[in-house]
């Protein structure tokens, strides 16, 4: 611990400073009363471009990123890079229907995903089942932003259980009195922490590792020099379609979860999401350099701590900077990452808080709640969904939570069709929604568990490719396991809708009408529609 | 509690022939067959690295046309 005082200090240092600004966030932008959902939970929606930006871009590229996708590239290579394209093709992918989704939400006063669905079908079962798999699905989420602070900790060689837990502690107080506007607010210095780290991390390191080009080329060394077949530094016949896929089907989930719409719904007209989709890509900018990272550690021969006799290749990344960076700025770099954690845990443990709030407790605890009975529930939620995300690090493995959020994926992505093509069509029936829901989930289940990984002594739940050999195709390529379940997910609720309709089922009523999927700031519909209208 | 006023507006919309840009920036980092190669090399870098990384611009240019010919749109 001795030689690592100097970023320990640093590192401290930041920590506190930014954990000062999450609890002076709650006098930002003062308004009268921060007890109701749209104060705390979405900071008033009234967020500019440029903090929308921040909050984003804080919220989706988060600390477990940019520790674990540059660990992938370290790994197996090329096929880590799919994190590039996913964060490409997800912009525009969901450019029209996110300002449409701000639009409805905004007249209805809406603040999960589960509420949209609740008004569009009519149907409380569905709203529920898409809360659920919200909650599931976030909540290994926040339990992998502690993965990324325990690899800082670990490679500055601080010990056990405590630190962690104080992070925590701090991170849920602060959330706990400010809400949202404490993530928007810590996001300024978390996103200019990594900017300027990563921009000096490749610009500087190369030239200590003899250029770009023998940093490749290491890197080819390594894996050429491996007998695993689905490695290099270039993509093979087999591992394609699975490169492909999972792009695009994390392109898909990606506004799908929570947090995504918790911080798009926080925004203050159409035109500030707009913008930012054309933004935000500069951090995909960021984070393709970032995974490059896991090629520089090869070049410079970092080894993963082993700990249990199990190497922790997370710990690649602050390693390889420990190596290469002065002690001072090393210890800003474990800053950079130890605080990336802290944003998104901060909005993701807002919107499963909004999630149970809006769609358990309102739904089916307490119809009549008020607007402050709300908020504080939420508050408490929040610090419910905190400890839970703590002890689930510290009393199981972590490798649970990296299993858990890869699960997380495949089945946030079953919210598509009631959520994504929900907002253009109302032509599903919530009985087939229902069914392909219970359809995608157990495909999805189904494959994740038949997926073995022998490098990490995995019989299931080993990765999210999927041999099409097993559907008895003969071949050796794989596909990503979510993509097929959203598929089987859509078939079923495609038949379930004629079903339905064929047995003249009731439709649920629709609480949205066509023009509202376009207002915009300003709209006179806006603050006149109650909210328990829609219920 | 006030009724909502009913929809008398005309529904303006989202609808413009600029939106099939929007497909350029998702199919293209999608074919690897593009850019699935070590050479060309550019500064260094495998081609398979610095094209992709080169598709943001694909992603920003697309975007920004879209939102600013609906911006043009709407002030009509």
């Amino acid at each position: 611990m001795s030689g690592h005082v100097t970023e320990i200090v640093v590192f401290a240092v930041l920590f506190l400073v930014v954990s000062g600004m999450g609890f002076v966030a709650a006098r930002w932008r003062r308004p009268d009363n921060l007890a109701s959902l749209d104060e705390w939970g979405l900071g008033g929606r009234k967020f500019g471009s440029w903090v929308t930006w921040f909050l984003v871009g804080g919220d989706l590229y988060t600390a477990y990123t940019f520790v674990a996708v540059p660990a992938l590239l370290f790994g197996a290579g090329a096929t880590g890079f799919f994190a590039l394209p996913y964060t490409i093709v997800t912009y525009p992918l969901v450019f029209l229907l996110l300002v449409r989704l701000w639009s409805v939400a905004h007249v209805h006063g809406m603040v999960t995903p589960a509420d949209f669905v609740r008004a569009r079908f009519g149907s409380p079962t569905l709203a529920l089942l898409i809360a659920i798999t919200g909650l599931v699905a976030t909540m290994p989420y926040i339990a992998l932003q502690l993965v990324g602070i325990e690899a800082v900790l670990k490679t500055m060689g601080v010990t056990g259980d405590l630190p962690l837990i104080i992070a925590f502690a701090i991170l849920a107080a602060y959330t706990y009195q400010s809400g949202l506007r404490a993530p928007a607010l810590i996001a300024f210095v978390k996103d200019s922490l990594i900017y300027l780290v990563i921009l000096v991390a490749v610009f500087y390191i190369p030239t200590r590792l003899g250029g770009w080009s023998s940093i490749f080329d290491a890197a080819q060394a390594k894996f050429a020099a491996t007998p695993a077949p689905g490695d290099g530094t270039l993509l093979n016949p087999n591992n394609q379609l699975q490169y492909v896929t999972l792009a695009l089907g994390s392109a898909m989930a990606l506004f799908l979860y929570p947090h995504s719409v918790t911080g798009v719904l926080a925004a203050r007209n159409r035109g500030v999401i707009k913008r930012n989709m054309s933004a935000l890509p500069a951090y995909s900018l960021l984070l393709g350099l970032i995974a490059l990272l896991g090629y520089m550690a090869i070049a410079a021969g970092i080894k993963p701590i082993t700990a249990n006799g199990k190497a922790d290749v997370n710990t690649i990344v602050p390693q390889l900077f420990d190596k290469m960076f002065p002690d001072w700025f090393a210890g800003v770099t474990y800053a950079a990452i130890g605080i990336g954690a802290l944003v998104p845990a901060a909005i993701m443990s807002i919107a499963a808080a909004n999630l149970f709030t809006r769609n358990i407790y309102k739904e089916y605890i307490k119809r009549d709640a008020t607007d402050a009975q709300e908020a504080a529930v939420s508050k408490i939620a929040s610090l419910v969904v905190k400890v839970g995300a703590v002890l689930v690090i510290l009393l199981i493995d972590p490798q649970f939570s990296i299993d858990l959020q890869l699960i997380g994926g495949v089945i946030i992505l079953q919210t598509l069709p009631s959520v994504a093509l929900g907002l253009y069509t109302r032509w599903f029936h919530r009985g087939g929604l229902i069914a392909g829901w219970v359809a995608g989930m157990a495909a999805g289940m189904l494959m994740l568990y038949s997926i073995s990984n022998p490098a990490t002594k995995h019989a299931h739940f080993g990765g999210s490719a999927y041999p099409l050999a097993n559907l008895g195709l003969d071949t050796k390529m794989t596909v990503y396991a979510g993509f097929l379940a959203l598929l089987v997910n859509v078939l079923v609720a495609v038949g379930g809708t004629l079903i339905a309709r064929a047995a003249n089922l009731a439709d649920g009523p629709d609480a949205t009408k066509p023009s509202e999927y376009y207002a915009d700031e300003g709209d006179p519909r806006v603050h006149e529609v109650e909210l328990t209208g829609s219920h | 509690m006030t009724t909502p006023p009913s929809d008398q507006r005309p529904v303006r919309g989202d609808r413009s022939p600029w939106n099939w840009l929007l497909l350029v920036p998702i199919v293209i980092p999608l074919i690897p067959a593009l850019y699935n190669a070590d050479e060309p090399r550019l500064f260094g870098f495998p081609l398979f690295y610095w094209l992709q990384l080169a598709f943001i611009i694909l992603g920003v240019s697309a975007t920004t046309i879209v939102y600013q010919t609906g911006k043009r749109r709407d002030r009509r």
